[in-house]
């Protein structure tokens, strides 16, 4: 199939065959029904910085699905197909389900192989899956997960068997998740954050509750420096990734009477503002000089990010917090400010850092659109923990009454 | 290395060095053809550990031009590994395929390719680093090396860029004899593990090039000498001598003609007493030891004379190609300062973990090395020129080994290596393992000349025998009658018959003309089917003629 990556220089290109993700879906029976638009090459939350064409969020057309795999949640959002598969960096996966209002899991680092996932920032990208229930997530990223000998840096770790964990809600003890201990991350819901999404994450915190979780507010001190650090470290590795794509073995080449208009022309013609922005600001940071002060310290920064995470999992067995500051805002509102897209980031980059596990399930609304738009709740687990947080995020799910998480046009379209 | 003589003396402008002493040609030291000419005897004192200026280590022959400049030489060899696949994924690893036949994903750059890492790989590194008494690095790891060319698929190199598998070492090196021998220790700075790009074909009218990425993704080891030589012969020792590790480790194949073995120089001078370096200058396009020899002479004297001229600013650090044509270096490109590759670690692999059992295994497995070897050699009592040809090719010297462990005098056997064999190898174009001789055989044939079962002259026809088809001495001996003929009595008779049978000649050397004992001779060895005793036979036919 054309995989292009949101991206004109790969535009017309059809891979020699599936990325193991794809194979294992096939393997197993699945129906590749498509493929679905993104940022280009992951670059982006809004998938508006697509070569090809901006994807509207199912919920509100004026408004972005959220990014970088936005056509994936939207895809889902609008019943389009059943499950979908998106990658995240940074938050690529997390983010547009909540803005799309549905389940968005984002596996811990290592544990879905990489090998066939057109690459953005090696040490952060990973496959994720979307889905319109927490069951469906979990089934598909089961099928997906595990050790890969086409991908160095998958993880030998055991998969568990966690597809037939997913019982029906009456089946469900009166307080279900007696025991666990949730943290707030109190970083996650002060300034900067809308006010309408706090009160729905509160509101899905006071559930958590009543399902039998002990609730405290828990601090991530260097919770604040994970976006600059994640944003040096991702346009770093994206600058070198990047590098291969040259109009040489493949993809779109102009041709040029000397080797370096050939290169420059190619490249400079086939990608976007945002993805030239991220190779150049990358190639600066990792020259002779700079590599120190940037590179080297965001990865210090980083062993921050994950020390502080690693304490507060060991006070409990989750974290929660929002996947983003707001909901999806209008298309064009934000795309002319890049640093307020990435200010979009901070609820979920420093996860991407840490490489740990994170689920995203719908859990209210906010008003703002021609309808209400939907809310995720992010639950962040330890490493490799994805059983559980599936676990818990189905009793969630299923015991969440009020809410109807199908988008207006999928319902009046079934209706008509 | 031997042309270096001939050729260098035409081309070469006016104001370089004196030629050096030689009275013969000398062939090629490295192939299998020796003189018995005696060596001089060679020192076995060992060097002390390089130091740059002192004394005894300073070079005899050819560059006394150098009285008041001193060279300084670094070399950096590239060794392609001769593992079964490619370094970061399973494409097969020969040389001599069509053009991108041995490519994947992975190798050509596609998106959403990794690499994965070849064991073997490491096995080479630690094989080589040991051998070249290294310090290897227990916890390694990979970088990216960031440049753009069409045959860098990735746009990226893999390499090893501040932690190396392996650091410092050193290699002990034998001058060859006719160029005056001796022995020195060269260091090594850093070895570390990289892949090779892909190549390009240039159109002859220079329009268009085609990349082909078979070698892309092979494995390399980087080895980085110590900027410890002082000249062109020290230079070419020191790369034939890691030839012959790589070939005796069996890591690599070593052949500079396919590109195995690839050797970048670095030249600088400086006048004697002055501490500084001086501008370093690379040379590049060497593609055997003898160029790399010619090359370094070369460029060591365009520098010194720019000196002598008052002109050293004229020497700028930059990358100067050696043109075969025209016997001289001649500039590249000016390396504009330091390129810039914008290291970093390589994110798609993990750390090269080493254990104490991993390396001990492989220090276990260590064959006995060229130096060693020499020594060995040298101490049974071999001249250097034969020790030097011998411990060349592992499988010569096995073979020679296996030879006098069944007995062989080890000068006898050396000659017959170094000759007769050696001979019918070059000319079948064969190696000694596809030669039908055995080393028992050999052994064999040796003792049967020493102990007078046969003579030295049938046990040469025996020897051809062997070569080609096999068998046994024995049995060859027993199939031809070849059994030496020591009864003086029947050597007799032959002179007999044969004086009978030339009477003329008898005469005629009765009158003076002496040189017919050699026809005489003849005569009877025919008779005697080549089997009498030469030393028996002439003294019989003297007392007969002389009678």
């Amino acid at each position: 199939m054309e995989t292009t990556a949101g991206s004109r220089v790969l535009e017309g290109w059809r891979p020699p065959g599936d990325a193991t993700a794809v194979r294992r879906v096939r393997e197993r029976g699945g129906i590749v029904v498509g493929k679905t638009n993104c940022d280009e090459f992951g670059m982006g939350s809004s998938t508006e910085n697509s070569a090809f064409q901006v994807t509207a969020n199912p919920w509100d057309e004026s408004r972005v699905p959220g990014g970088s795999s936005g056509g994936s949640a939207a895809a889902v959002s609008a019943r389009q197909c059943m499950v979908s598969l998106g990658s995240d960096t940074g938050g690529s996966v997390r983010q547009p389900a909540s803005f799309c209002g549905v389940v968005g899991i984002k596996p811990t680092y290592g544990r879905v192989s990489r090998y066939g996932l057109v690459a953005y920032a090696s040490s952060l990208d990973v496959i994720g899956c979307f889905a319109s229930s927490v069951a469906d997530a979990g089934i598909l990223i089961h099928a997906i997960s595990g050790h890969d000998r086409l991908d160095a840096t998958s993880s030998k770790q055991e998969v568990p068997d966690f597809t037939s964990q997913f019982m029906p809600s009456d089946s469900f003890e009166s307080k279900p998740l007696k025991g666990l201990r949730v943290g707030v991350i109190r970083e996650t819901l002060g300034d900067g954050v809308d006010q309408a999404v706090i009160s729905s994450i509160n509101a899905a915190a006071a559930h958590l509750e009543d399902l039998g979780c002990s609730l405290a507010e828990v601090s991530l001190p260097s919770f604040s420096l994970g976006l600059p650090a994640y944003y040096v470290l991702a346009i770093s590795e994206a600058s070198s990734n990047l590098s291969r794509y040259d109009g040489i073995r493949y993809g779109n080449q102009v041709l040029a009477n000397e080797l370096g208009a050939l290169y420059g022309d190619s490249r400079a013609k086939g990608f976007g503002d945002e993805v030239k922005m991220r190779i150049l600001m990358g190639t600066y940071a990792l020259s002779a000089g700079y590599y120190d002060a940037y590179y080297k310290r965001a990865q210090q920064v980083r062993t921050m990010v994950k020390n502080d995470f690693k304490a507060a999992l060991i006070e409990h067995d989750f974290l929660i917090s929002p996947a983003a500051p707001s909901a999806a805002y209008k298309i064009g509102e934000k795309k002319n400010d890049p640093l307020a897209m990435y200010a979009g980031d901070i609820m979920t980059v420093n996860v991407n850092l840490a490489g740990l596990p994170a689920l995203v399930v719908p859990c209210g609304f906010v008003e703002g659109g021609s309808s209400p738009l939907p809310v995720g709740l992010q639950m962040i687990g330890s490493a490799f923990s994805e059983d559980k947080l599936l676990k818990v995020g189905h009793v969630f799910e299923q015991t969440l009454k009020d809410f109807n998480f199908v988008p207006p046009l999928v319902a009046d379209s079934r209706a008509s | 290395m031997a042309s270096l003589l001939s050729r260098g003396f035409q081309i070469r402008p006016v104001f370089l060095y004196p030629l050096p002493l030689f009275t013969k040609r000398v062939p090629r030291v490295f192939y299998c053809k020796s003189k018995s000419t005696e060596a001089p005897t060679i020192t076995q004192e060992k060097p002390l550990p390089s130091q740059n200026r002192s004394s005894s280590q300073k070079p005899n022959t050819s560059l006394n031009v150098l009285q008041d400049y001193e060279a300084i030489i670094g070399i950096e060899t590239h060794v392609q590994l001769s593992t079964l696949s490619k370094a970061f994924c399973s494409c097969p690893n020969n040389y001599g395929a069509q053009p991108n036949t041995n490519i994947c994903p992975v190798c050509m750059g596609l998106p959403g390719a990794l690499p994965v890492l070849n064991s073997k790989v490491i096995e080479f590194a630690v094989k080589l680093g040991l051998a070249l008494n290294s310090e290897l690095s227990f916890n390694s790891k990979f970088d990216r090396k960031q440049y753009f060319y069409p045959d860098l698929p990735k746009g990226y190199q893999i390499s090893q860029f501040d932690i190396p598998i392996a650091k410092g070492g050193y290699i002990d090196v034998d001058l060859p004899v006719e160029l005056g021998g001796g022995n020195r220790r060269f260091g090594i700075t850093r070895v570390h593990m990289e892949e090779d790009a892909g190549k390009l074909l240039h159109s002859d009218n220079g329009t268009d090039s085609q990349v082909d990425l078979n070698r892309a993704g092979v494995p390399l080891l980087e080895i980085v000498s110590e900027p410890d030589m002082r000249t062109g012969i020290e230079a070419a020792e020191y790369g034939a001598e890691l030839q012959r590790l790589v070939r005796y480790l069996g890591v690599s194949n070593g052949n500079m003609q396919e590109g195995s073995l690839r050797c970048d120089v670095n030249v600088s001078v400086r006048p004697i007493d002055q501490p500084k370096f001086g501008t370093k200058v690379e040379i590049k396009n060497l593609n055997s030891f003898s160029a790399i020899n010619r090359a370094i002479d070369y460029e060591i004297s365009r520098q010194v004379e720019l000196h002598r001229q008052g002109q050293a600013d004229q020497i700028v650090q930059e990358t100067r190609l050696w043109e075969e044509g025209s016997q001289k270096t001649v500039t590249m490109r000016k390396k504009e300062g330091l390129a810039d590759y914008r290291y970093f670690p390589e994110p798609d692999l993990l750390e090269v973990i080493l254990t104490e059992d991993f390396v001990d295994n492989i220090r276990k497995s260590l064959p006995e090395l060229p130096e060693m070897r020499r020594r060995r050699y040298e101490k049974l009592g071999l001249n250097m020129q034969d020790v030097l040809l011998l411990a060349n090719d592992r499988t010569v010297a096995e073979f020679f080994d296996a030879t006098i462990a069944k007995g062989a005098d080890p000068k006898l056997a050396t000659n017959w290596l170094m000759s007769d064999i050696a001979a019918y190898m070059k000319d079948k174009k064969v190696s000694i393992n596809e030669v039908k001789l055995t080393p028992t055989e050999l052994a064999e044939l040796i003792a049967s000349i020493q102990n007078g079962t046969i003579s030295g002259k049938i046990g040469k026809e025996i020897l051809f025998g062997l070569i080609a088809k096999g068998g046994t001495v024995e049995g060859i001996i027993k199939e031809k009658n070849l059994v030496q003929i020591l009864d003086p009595v029947e050597i007799e008779k032959m002179v007999d018959k044969v004086l009978s049978a030339n009477p003329t000649q008898v005469e005629q050397y009765r009158g003076g003309k002496t040189k017919l004992q050699a026809f005489f001779a003849g005569q009877i060895m025919k008779e005697s089917k080549g089997k009498a005793n030469p030393g028996l036979l002439n003294k019989i036919l003297l007392e007969k003629l002389n009678a």
